[in-house]
């Protein structure tokens, strides 16, 4: 069958699965919206800004493991994706964004929405393309979804001009499409494996530090299996919550800046380090020369790239994560009867970690009248049963929901951890809950973050998503307050929000519930009210304490075991 | 300088694809790498090109340079070459502006280095042409100093493994898959 460009990328989109993509139209993308029209199979959902296009894929994403799909137009529509794209990059989360451009003949004449959108998006892709011809479309679609959600997953960029949008040719049936064949990882070498566990074994501070690469693999079960049989404890970054059970008693919770004590000092004293799809991040590291120290490393990561770029690392393990804790899994099965000795042999490792945790447990103080930040996230977890799906934005409130929210399960967090994108967290919200439409979906913003997409209330009414906005109202650009305030003494330099709109009327001028918390006394209530809800967003505005610090804190540069703890 | 720090020259298997040098030269300088020369054009096989790039660094920055070539979606195959036993060299022309007494010298330069006249501008003005290793070619232009020179051009080094190893990566066509 002969069809259009336009046409041949619906088809080639719907051949990959896709029934949802978020978007925007302009110029240079007419000819797919018009055979969007036409075609049932695909829903649009139409967003108020390209940015939060991209978000929304991005978070559609996170949750079902699934590539989001993003369509833009030409110039100002592709450089509005751009933040979206790098957002996903950072965290390596598939996706596939198509972007209009003008026509292959204008392309280099400064023409009117013309950009180098292949040039701008370069670095923040993990691959892009742009079509030359239109016989090459169903292959670049079926290898753009190939590459986005295999080996390291991340976004990969169609840029589409317009006239091939027009040009006509053959549609081939999915099958007899080929697209290049890529290095890919599995396992990781077998004798590596065997040498990993010779070396987990002989340990007697062993610890395991999770990131989001065992999410994205959706290794938790194996996880979860080693940790059982080893009684090893676990360790997370920011990324990889709800890889393991934060509730579990062998989780010590989040590493890092704002992590727990008793994860960080485990992480410093060590012996054995093992990191599976971690990146040795400097948030989680601290100053590198003073980063666990004692420790000999093992890295399991599918990019070889992330192996010894910021440490050294005495066994390398490059391979997918779920398959290769499934091989360790097997042998450290053939030392079964030899595991109970083990037990004895990490004990007082557990011991020495059970009085950190006494020394500095994860607690808040909550008065009788002011709402904190960390109670209100509490709240939150205990009246949905830690069973939804939270999203943030950037700032001191998605610190604490990271710390308060105990992520029991993956895939039910979304955060911008690698780029520290504001703006991401309701987009990202609305992709999420049209992924799980039954799920309960949570953004937790500031009141500096929501204003970056809060746009996106129409988009929400629109297709009915009931998102619970929750806005942590301290009237600062909370975080960057933090630091003038411990590192540049209290110099306040533009980070209060003098001018604030009022959230509950503007919830309700889009058609959307608004719900306001003063006191302590009314957060159970509007928390329960916007639960409630199932046919459109709830905005709730907590107004909170002003000036409260997250705590603890690695100093910025500092070694981890510098960190304060109030 | 410490002793682990050094020259690499480093060749890179490419498919022919669109772009693919400004990702090569866009990663280098994202990263902060150096590219000291670079030298790209097909290879045998019409889909496949060949960069050879000159870089240094210490050891853990050439082994990220190589594990980052590798993510770049268009790399085929990243190869260190300085460990090698390796042919190397690069191509230099010069430009000199002589008197007919200077002739004889010139002479004695292209005799001593294997180079050759490509162009000769009315007995005045020589095109040098000389193809040795970078570190010769330095000599070179070191021992044409006593002349006026007009212009230089290098390509940087090329290289390639001495001897028999294996059949070469590409040989093959590239491998597709309908997955
Ligand atoms: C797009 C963007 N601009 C700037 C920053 C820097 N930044 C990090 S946290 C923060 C403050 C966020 O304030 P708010 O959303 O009110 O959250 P709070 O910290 O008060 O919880 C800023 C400005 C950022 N991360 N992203």
């Amino acid at each position: 069958m002969k069809y259009r460009g336009a046409r041949i990328l619906i088809e080639a989109l719907k051949d990959e699965g896709v029934d949802l993509l978020f978007g925007y139209p302009g110029g240079a993308i007419l000819h797919v919206y018009d055979e969007l029209f036409k075609s049932s199979d695909i829903h649009h959902v139409l967003v108020r800004h390209e940015q939060a296009a991209v978000h929304a894929a991005d978070g559609y994403a996170r949750v079902s493991n699934r590539p989001g799909v993003a369509l833009v137009t030409s110039g100002p529509g592709a450089t509005n994706a751009v933040t979206g794209l790098a957002t996903a990059y950072m965290d390596s989360i598939p996706m596939v964004v198509i972007s209009g451009q003008v026509h292959s003949f204008a392309i280099g004449n400064d023409a009117f929405q013309e950009a180098d959108v292949v040039g701008i998006t370069r670095s923040c892709t993990k691959h892009n393309y742009l079509v030359k011809d239109v016989r090459d479309l169903q292959r670049i679609v079926k290898e753009a979804f190939f590459l986005a959600s295999s080996g390291r997953p991340g976004p990969v960029l169609i840029d589409l001009p317009k006239d091939i949008q027009e040009h006509e040719c053959e549609y081939l049936p999915r099958d007899q499409i080929k697209i290049r064949k890529r290095r890919l990882y599995s396992e990781a070498d077998a004798d590596k494996i065997q040498q990993a566990w010779e070396l987990l074994k002989q340990a007697r501070k062993p610890l395991l530090y999770v990131g989001g690469g065992t999410v994205l693999s959706q290794a938790s079960l194996e996880l979860m299996e080693l940790a059982r049989l080893t009684k090893i404890p676990v360790a997370m970054t920011l990324m990889g919550l709800g890889a393991f059970p934060g509730t579990d008693e062998q989780s010590l919770g989040m590493l890092g800046m704002h992590g727990t004590y008793f994860a960080n000092m485990a992480i410093t004293d060590c012996d054995v380090l093992f990191s599976i799809g971690a990146r040795f991040d400097d948030r989680v590291t601290g100053k590198l020369s003073e980063f666990s120290k004692h420790s000999q490393k093992i890295h399991l990561d599918i990019d070889p790239g992330n192996i010894g770029k910021c440490v050294d690392i005495e066994i390398p393990l490059i391979g997918d994560v779920k398959q290769s804790l499934k091989a360790l899994l097997k042998i450290v099965k053939k030392d079964e009867n030899t595991l109970t000795q083990y037990h004895q042999q990490i004990d007082s490792w557990w011991q020495q970690i059970r009085d950190w945790q006494k020394k500095a447990p994860m607690t808040y103080e909550q008065g009788e009248k002011d709402i904190t930040a960390q109670y209100v996230i509490d709240r939150f977890y205990r009246l949905t049963k830690g069973e939804a799906i939270l999203t943030t934005d950037v700032g001191q409130h998605q610190m604490w929901t990271a710390q308060f929210y105990h992520f029991d399960s993956p895939h039910a967090w979304c955060t911008s951890g690698g780029l520290g994108t504001m703006g991401y967290g309701f987009p990202a919200a609305i992709g999420a809950q049209l992924a799980h439409p039954k799920k309960k979906v949570i953004c937790i913003s500031g009141d500096g973050s929501i204003q970056m997409n809060i746009q996106e209330l129409a988009t929400a009414i629109e297709w009915k998503t009931p998102v619970i906005i929750a806005i942590l109202n301290n009237r600062f650009l909370g975080m960057v307050r933090q630091w003038q305030e411990l590192f540049y003494d209290h110099r306040y330099s533009e980070v209060e929000m003098k001018v604030l709109p009022d959230f509950v009327k503007l919830a309700e001028s889009y058609g959307a519930v608004g719900l306001r918390a003063q006191v302590k006394g009314d957060v159970d209530k509007v928390i329960q009210q916007a639960l409630q809800v199932t046919d459109r967003p709830v905005v709730i505005d907590f107004v909170t304490t002003l000036e409260d610090n997250v705590y603890p804190m690695v100093p910025a540069g500092g070694a981890v075991s510098d960190i304060v703890l109030a | 300088m410490e002793d682990n720090y050094s020259k690499h020259t480093i060749t890179v298997l490419v498919e022919n694809e669109f772009g693919v040098l400004a990702r090569i030269a866009g990663m280098f300088a994202a990263r902060g790498f150096n590219i000291d020369a670079l030298a790209v054009a097909p290879t045998e096989n019409s889909k496949i090109s060949r960069v050879t790039l000159v870089t240094h660094g210490h050891e853990r920055i050439i082994e990220q340079i190589v594990k980052q070539l590798y993510r770049l979606v268009d790399v085929l195959k990243v190869q260190d070459l300085s460990d090698e036993d390796c042919v190397r060299c690069e191509l230099m022309l010069v430009k000199v502006s002589i008197d007919s007494s200077q002739k004889e010298k010139v002479f004695a330069i292209l005799e001593e280095y294997g180079g050759r006249i490509v162009d000769d501008y009315q007995g005045k003005i020589l095109t040098l042409e000389f193809v040795k290793e970078h570190e010769v070619t330095e000599e070179i232009l070191a021992a044409l100093k006593s002349f006026k020179i007009l212009e230089t051009v290098r390509t940087g080094n090329i290289a390639m493994q001495k001897g028999g190893h294996e059949e070469a990566f590409y040989s093959a066509d590239i491998n597709e898959i309908n997955e």
